[in-house]
């Protein structure tokens, strides 16, 4: 076997222009990562492992077909809930949330299995309803949706039951919701707000009204707006230069590692990086939505194209929290934040993505 | 695969979901295109303030420590206050050599070995950049001379801050409590209530007492001012400032010169004394002897004192009316007769025999009486005024450790009261399911007659045995004792009452009742246990005595034996209320070591009652009045509004 055929059997399923932008992406990341951590070879080191696993993981779900995924649909959907019900009876309470399980020697954080099984199961939901869509399955499909999200809402954990709920929602949205319901939806919510307000926990309540008025909280939650808009502001056009930030090196920036680390690479880049952050998440985007219209099922498009709006959203607020037009909810800037679990769940979502476009043919039977 | 009888149009379907992706891919433009605009506006438009601030590094946020609340008795007599006064501060990271400064300092205020010790000790626990108080309470003299040569002192400073005092001293120490600084515990419980932010600038936390309990009411809300700094990390100007909110000035139920009275009045004894409102269960005075002077706690107790009161046999830090757990000894009785009545045991008529002894059926084992001869014919309410045991030895066999238990835990022992302060013990109301548990061995029969007369396992806290004796004045209504009556906005001034709360309400025969409380006033009356402190009541006295042969105090936690044996007399307890027919004061005292219930206890609940309920203040202290006045010149006078200690502290951060 040579080695052209070795390359293609190891990499057939991965789509160049998506993988180069993912590539430089993450060039960007390990460059930032390095500066926001005080140029720590420690933490450069294991950002890089955690990317090479990352990537390998993308290769290797690359290869596995939709139909094959589409059997494991149910079963880690059920298991996720099961496990969140089991968080809701006997999880650990850590800083005064009910997130984290103990299996055996082990705890885990089911919420994490659902980022992805609940927009494959709402897909796969769909999937095989898909002659006779009407607005009674897609009720069932928002039912599917809302089981986990409530659960992880009780945990409570708004951050990710809310890019839960969107990733759900970005699959009923691509498989036809009506958009009168769609409409309703919007109109609904808005009317909702004044009710999920009282909903919310204090220190919930507190970041939101922090974003109105940061100098209300300058200690806690606007402490870290204050400080971040500094450092994004203070970078001018052309940005302080690479491990020049000021912000981030003099320790002004709190978990600039991770959710606040666009805040450094803000101050070092300046507006042209910035510009350019926002071309390259762009690209890869439109590149993501290109391979799932072109995906042969419906699950596989329903879900390539979930994956690739998730991920755009993550970017989104996230930007929009560290410049402070959003509030604080801690997510990571997708493929750019330190952080194993993250960068390993976007890379396996593109890794589907890149699967469900290149497998072609259906199994006949 | 799924069959369908309809037919599927692929190319409708598509083209609607491309559709339905190009309309995303909008969304994804208009959001992107916000973002940009947002940078545009910070890093073009915006970009010179911004710039500016993080040249200038920037922002300090400096927290400024609110005046925390005054606590006052029901009278508006001050229990803790604050005063200002300056202190010598040093920023150990722009101090240069400490020991040097200290040193050279030294030749301007006096600063002693204490002084350099607890400096130490806030190093090791502080952060660099905090500044640390080096010398407390400075002279005007010494303010002067400091001024003088603040130029040879970088990083030192003379600030005002406000110092916590308690004036009323040891009385009331196991009440009110302390402040004191706030350790690495305390920080690390702040921070996991979230209230770590408003504690950035105060040094000191309630940690015992009332202090304590009321922590929140108490400290406010810590202002903070935006200061920009410059690269010296100097303040050149407020940016904004959001001023402190002062602590709420806390009232409570508590009156000062009944609970000064009361202390007074126990003489050189230890012990506890606990007096309630059965109206609402305010906690009118609650005395635990010895007490301590709480002042040595707040800026840090150096080793001497510290040992002195911790080492000491008379154990004077523990709160012996919550934590001082004793048998209730023949305190008992009203409470057994009362469940003898209600669950049928005895009618009002029934008598025995009292030969002096009770034996179990079938036993030759005799469990005595006090009266070597016995008290004759005796019926409940004679029981109750003479102490008969022999009537409680049978009683309590004939009922079951079960059912007394029951009952008597309805009545509040065995259960921790809900007082509004930190600490309490539940004593012990035992059962054989506790006994198996605790012991692994069964209940014998003799357990449960011993228990009759409130010996053996059974334990009780002196505040128990205050809240029992309020069920039967009160007709079976038991309030939760409290401290807090209410508290006081300082900035609004609104007033929040603290309302009563209604532990327990228990159904007790009125005919029941009115039986146990004839008993408990001829207690007090000729021919009672209590004669002698009853004589010349002018109101109806209602109360019983114990007597407790159990030596010493457990506390639960140390119990130092060999120590406790020397003092080896009964304790003397007494549970009183009056007046009887309207119980306006409940008083339960516990004398360690005090000998008879009737003669060493029962005169101090007397003494109590007579300032409560008719004015009368006792003899020996009035002379100690006249003598006591004038002594506390230099006590500072409270400063609610006293200036604030500015603290520099460079910039905060949080995690979420």
């Amino acid at each position: 076997m040579n080695i052209r055929h070795l390359m293609k059997r190891l990499f057939g399923h991965i789509d160049r222009p998506l993988a180069g932008l993912l590539g430089l992406l993450l060039l960007l990341s390990i460059v930032t990562v390095f500066s926001a951590s005080n140029t720590s070879l420690d933490k450069l080191t294991d950002h890089l492992i955690n990317i090479s696993i990352a990537l390998t993981a993308m290769v290797a779900i690359s290869h596995v077909p939709p139909q094959r995924l589409m059997q494991f649909v149910l079963p880690a959907y059920i298991l996720g809930v099961i496990l969140l019900v089991g968080v809701a009876v006997a999880g650990e309470v850590v800083n005064g949330a009910r997130r984290w399980l103990h299996i055996g020697v082990t705890r885990i954080q089911p919420s994490e299995l659902m980022r992805l099984a609940v927009p494959m199961m709402v897909a796969w939901y769909l999937h095989y309803r898909q002659e006779t869509l009407n607005t009674r399955h897609y009720a069932t499909a928002a039912v599917l949706l809302l089981i986990p999200v409530g659960l992880i809402l009780r945990q409570p954990d708004l951050g990710t039951a809310l890019m839960i709920s969107a990733s759900g929602v970005y699959v009923l949205f691509l498989g036809g919701l009506s958009w009168r319901i769609i409409a309703g939806g919007i109109v609904m919510a808005g009317a909702a707000l004044p009710f999920a307000w009282h909903f919310l926990h204090d220190y919930q309540r507190q970041r939101v009204l922090t974003l109105l008025d940061p100098s209300s909280d300058p200690l806690g939650a606007g402490y870290h707006i204050i400080q971040s808009t500094i450092a994004v502001g203070s970078g001018g056009m052309a940005g302080k230069g690479w491990l020049n930030g000021s912000q981030a090196h003099l320790d002004f920036l709190p978990e600039r590692t991770t959710d606040f680390i666009f805040a450094v690479f803000s101050e070092e880049f300046g507006l042209l990086g910035n510009l350019i952050l926002l071309l390259l998440y762009g690209a890869i985007i439109y590149r993501g939505l290109a391979l799932a219209a072109v995906a042969p099922s419906l699950f596989g498009r329903l879900l390539a194209g979930s994956i690739v709006l998730t991920f755009f959203t993550y970017a989104f607020v996230n930007m929009g929290m560290v410049s402070g037009i959003l509030p604080v909810v801690g997510v990571p800037l997708p493929l750019v934040s330190y952080g194993g679990t993250s960068m390993l769940s976007v890379l396996i979502g593109f890794g589907i993505v890149m699967s469900a476009a290149s497998h072609k043919k259906l199994v006949k039977t | 695969m799924a069959t369908s009888l309809r037919m599927v149009n692929p190319d409708e379907e598509l083209r609607r979901y491309n559709f339905r992706i190009k309309v995303a891919s909008g969304i994804v433009v208009a959001a992107f295109s916000v973002l940009f605009s947002r940078f545009v506006w910070l890093q073009l438009v915006e970009y010179d303030r911004y710039h500016a601030l993080a040249e200038n590094n920037r922002i300090s946020l400096m927290p400024n420590a609110p005046a925390r609340g005054i606590i006052y008795d029901r009278n508006g007599t001050v229990l803790a206050h604050n005063f200002a006064a300056y202190t010598l501060e040093i920023t150990p990271a722009k101090a240069g050599k400490l020991e040097d400064t200290i040193n050279r300092l030294s030749e301007i205020v006096s600063i002693d070995a204490g002084d350099r010790k607890r400096f130490k000790k806030l190093m090791a626990e502080s952060k660099n950049f905090e500044t640390l108080p080096i010398k407390l309470r400075l002279t005007e003299a010494e303010v002067a001379r400091f001024a003088v040569n603040s130029f040879r002192f970088p990083g030192v400073e003379v600030k005002a801050r406000l110092f916590r005092q308690y004036p009323m001293g040891d009385a009331f120490a196991h009440v009110i409590g302390y402040i004191g600084r706030i350790n690495q515990r305390d920080e690390d419980r702040l921070q996991a209530s979230g209230q770590a932010a408003n504690y950035r600038g105060s040094d000191h936390i309630g940690k015992a007492g009332v202090e304590e309990s009321y922590e929140t009411l108490l400290h406010g809300v810590t202002g903070i001012a935006q200061v920009e700094t410059d690269s010296g990390g100097r303040a050149v100007r407020v940016l904004a400032q959001t001023p402190p909110v002062a602590g709420n000035n806390v009232y409570l139920h508590l009156d000062a010169k009944l609970q000064e009275i009361a202390t007074n009045v126990f003489g050189p004894y230890r012990g506890a004394l606990v007096a309630l409102d059965p109206r609402n269960g305010g906690v009118l005075a609650l005395v635990s002897k010895p007490g301590y002077d709480p002042n040595l706690f707040v800026d840090g107790i150096d080793v001497t004192n510290w040992r002195a009161l911790n080492d000491s046999p008379d154990k004077p830090l523990v709160n012996r009316a919550l934590r001082g757990i004793y048998p209730p000894g023949s305190t008992i009785k009203p409470f057994m007769a009362l469940a003898g009545l209600e669950l049928g045991y005895r009618k009002p008529g029934d008598v025995i025999s009292d030969p002096g002894y009770y034996s179990l059926p079938g036993s030759s084992h005799r469990y005595r009486d006090w009266k070597k001869d016995g008290h004759g014919v005796v019926d409940l309410k004679k029981s109750v005024v003479i102490s008969c045991d022999t009537y409680y030895y049978r009683l309590a066999n004939e009922m079951g450790i079960e059912k007394m238990s029951g009952f008597l835990s309805q009545l509040g022992f065995g259960h921790k009261t809900g007082i509004d302060l930190d600490g309490e013990l539940t004593g012990l109301m035992p059962t054989p399911e506790w006994k198996q548990k605790r012991f692994k061995q069964q209940w014998w029969a003799g357990e449960t007659v011993i228990a009759g007369i409130g010996q053996g396992y059974t334990l009780a806290t002196p505040l128990q045995l205050a809240v029992a004796t309020m069920a039967v004045a009160n007709n079976g209504t038991v309030y939760q004792p409290q401290l807090l009556r209410g508290w006081r906005d300082t900035m609004t001034g609104r007033i929040t009452q603290n309302p009563p709360k209604i532990a327990a309400q228990l159904k007790l025969d009125p005919e029941h009742l009115r039986l146990v409380k004839e008993a408990m006033v001829d207690v007090t009356r000729p021919g009672g246990t209590a004669a002698g402190a009853g004589a010349g009541a002018e109101y109806l006295f209602a109360g019983k005595t114990g007597t407790a042969q159990v030596i010493g105090i457990k506390q639960g936690e140390r119990y130092n034996e060999s120590k406790v044996a020397a003092r080896h007399r009964d304790h003397a307890l007494f549970i009183s209320f009056a007046p009887a027919d309207d119980p306006k004061i409940v008083v339960a005292v516990m004398v360690e070591n005090g000998g008879h219930g009737g003669s060493t206890a029962a005169p101090i609940a007397r003494k109590v009652i007579d300032y409560w309920l008719l004015g009368k203040i006792p003899e020996a202290l009035k002379e100690d009045a006249a003598a006591e006045s004038g002594e506390n010149e230099d006590v500072p006078p409270p400063a609610e509004q006293a200036t604030q200690a500015l603290r520099t502290t460079p910039a905060a951060r949080t995690t979420r």
